[in-house]
């Protein structure tokens, strides 16, 4: 029962009388990506700062590795091995990638009380590690800002990996990318979850989420709609539950009706 | 932890390599932030070299003269550079400067106290009012421009309010007998390398007075002052894990706190340096003058950032060097008093620093867009 790497069980959190999330429940064994789909509004955000650590959760309970944990802040869940990837990734474009790859992480070197930044060991790593995602970066001290979006978000993941990440939570990764850089991402991220990683893609493309998930929750004005398997569902039914299929159909029929009416 | 597998070794994911420009290294070094301010130093020496080249502007005296100048505006502009970098303003600079002055000399002249112990009161007080202008930004999130804003006019007053209240005029003259002997003094008010100047002069290589002692004594403690914290500062950013943090907190706030950055704790302790930075300004020039004046450092902090901003430093932080700032000083500082040595007009400065200004802003504007262009 407790191959689970983590589990978020009837997690619920309220603003004043506003209810963001109610009884949202995943589970995610390690090497699985769990795909969190929602329109907008469904409480994705809300759901992905309580896994951050940033909101706790007034209902429900956090597992991680079989123990109950309770987060006070960001720095506790990324204690443990929960790292979050914002849609902003928190990058400095006029930072170097190496300056980036190690911010508020610099590596040291020298004696007490006069240690330096050890830049040379920063250099090498950064390379070595965006060498492994296929991004030759010739000069780590060239500027993020001269990066693509797609090397820019596999940047971050490769940090957070880097960093000890057990746990990965990406908001949103292909968003803003193009077809191609798009699905440079997802691969990296399931060569990720290959090595061992528990990942949750948050997104709201389903095309981007189908190829690469194992089980898909769907969310919808914050509350979970189920989670699946994959092959217990098919991306034209994530597709009509994500939108709240109902609307759709009743769409289709004006639609029709419409036509019928011009014709 | 990831481990090396085949998977993960093809690298033509990204890199279409037919497409990729080679750079060369001269560009690499354009895209320093400091290169303007050292070409703009390089082309003002050229340009007096020509002008006044006979003129005994680029004498021993002559130097040292300029290089004083270059040298305590340098220390308050590498001080709003790291600032800057850190992605604020501090517009309390100049007040800063009165305001420390005024608390060494009311109480080594009228409290009695060693004048050891009333620069170590200054520096506290500029601690505090650092701290103060620090913690009012992090905490309120205002913009910096508007609290220091405020900071300058408060400042201003009070250190005229309390100097009129306390000693019944504006200024407090007396300083001078105070210096000698006192332990700390010394390192605000003595030339070093007097040696070497004499030395010069007994060669006859530098001009002398007419009683045989050289024109030039030493070096004033301003530019030692200087070009050591011109060093440190670019130390500190280069090779320091802080250094780093003033870059991320500068560069994006919100990012750099999201990955562990104490953004709050680097900008106070930015804000402590400027006003540290403007202490050891106030006392160096009290001690070389014998007395404070409550007007002190008037308009010093727009120099400071103009300084700043033409050593490369962007107006919406997270780029630039200390290195650059020290540049933009000595830009300024030599263009000042040469043009003593020139025909024209001294009124022209104050043009020439705007223009100076302009041209480096829309420089800066233009390397900003080359460094962030993406591919």
């Amino acid at each position: 029962m407790s191959d689970y790497l983590v589990q978020f069980n009837n997690i619920s959190k309220f603003f004043g009388k506003v209810i963001a999330l109610k009884d949202v429940t995943m589970k995610l064994r390690k090497g699985e990506i769990m795909c969190l789909l929602g329109d907008n509004g469904a409480g994705k955000s809300t759901l992905i700062k309580t896994l951050a650590g940033v909101h706790k959760p007034d209902e429900g309970e956090i597992i991680f590795e079989g123990e109950k944990i309770i987060f006070d802040s960001p720095k506790d869940a990324l204690d443990i091995g929960i790292a979050t990837v914002y849609q902003d990734l928190a990058l400095v474009p006029l930072m170097s990638v190496t300056r980036n790859f190690f911010m508020g992480r610099e590596p040291l070197k020298g004696p007490p009380f006069l240690k330096t930044f050890d830049v040379e060991k920063a250099n090498k790593i950064a390379a070595e590690r965006m060498g492994q995602i296929g991004i030759d970066v010739r000069d780590p001290s060239q500027a993020v800002g001269t990066m693509s979006g797609g090397e820019r978000q596999c940047l971050a993941i490769s940090r957070a990996i880097y960093f000890g990440a057990k746990v990965l939570v990406l908001d949103e990764p292909t968003s803003a990318l193009g077809v191609h850089q798009a699905s440079v991402v997802l691969k990296y991220i399931v060569k990720a979850a290959s090595q061992g990683l528990a990942v949750i893609l948050i997104t709201h493309n389903v095309h981007h989420a189908y190829p690469v998930g194992n089980s898909f929750t769907v969310l919808n004005r914050g509350k979970s709609l189920g989670t699946y398997e994959k092959k217990d569902i098919s991306r034209e039914k994530l597709l009509s539950m994500m939108a709240g299929g109902e609307e759709l159909d009743k769409l289709e029929v004006e639609l029709k009706e419409m036509n019928r009416i011009s014709s | 932890m990831f481990t090396k597998s085949k998977s993960i070794k093809n690298k033509t994911d990204f890199n279409q390599d037919e497409r990729l420009k080679k750079v060369s290294n001269l560009k690499i070094l354009l895209n320093r932030p400091e290169l303007g301010a050292l070409g703009g130093a390089i082309l003002v020496f050229i340009f007096f070299g020509i002008v006044a080249g006979d003129t005994g502007m680029f004498s021993a005296y002559g130097i040292l003269n300029f290089l004083d100048v270059s040298a305590n505006l340098g220390i308050i502009a590498i001080a709003a550079a790291m600032l800057m970098i850190g992605g604020e303003f501090d517009l309390s600079i100049g007040s800063m400067i009165g305001f420390a002055g005024i608390c060494i000399a009311i109480p080594a002249i009228y409290w009695g106290w060693p004048l050891w112990m009333s620069i170590i009161f200054a520096f506290s007080m500029a601690v505090l009012v650092g701290y103060f202008n620090g913690i009012l930004v992090v905490r309120t999130g205002l913009p910096s421009f508007i609290v220091t804003l405020a900071m300058l006019f408060i400042l201003r007053g009070a250190t005229l309010a309390l100097t009129r209240l306390i000693t019944g005029r504006t200024q407090v003259p007396g300083l001078r007998v105070l210096i000698e002997n006192d332990p700390i003094a010394w390192i605000f008010a003595t030339d070093s390398f007097k040696w070497v100047f004499t030395w010069l002069g007994s060669m006859n290589l530098i001009a002398l007075r007419t009683d045989g002692t050289p024109l030039a004594t030493g070096i004033p403690p301003s530019v030692i002052w200087f070009i050591a914290l011109a060093i440190l500062t670019t130390w500190i950013l280069m090779k320091t894990r802080y250094g780093n943090w003033i870059f991320a907190s500068g560069g994006d706030k919100n990012g750099a706190n999201n990955v562990g950055v104490p953004v709050g704790r680097v900008k106070i302790s930015l804000f402590i340096g400027t006003a540290v930075a403007a202490t050891i300004f106030a006392t160096i020039q009290v001690l070389d003058a014998g007395s404070a004046d409550t007007m002190r450092g008037t308009l010093k902090e727009l120099e400071a950032i103009a300084a700043a901003v033409v050593g490369g430093c962007l107006l919406t932080g997270g780029y630039g060097s200390a290195i650059g700032a020290a540049f933009g000083a000595i830009i300024f500082g030599t263009v000042s008093m040469g043009i003593f040595y020139t025909d024209v007009d001294t009124d022209w400065f104050k043009v020439f620093l705007g223009a100076m200004m302009l041209i480096a802003v829309i420089f800066n504007n233009y390397i900003r867009r080359k460094v962030t262009e993406s591919k």
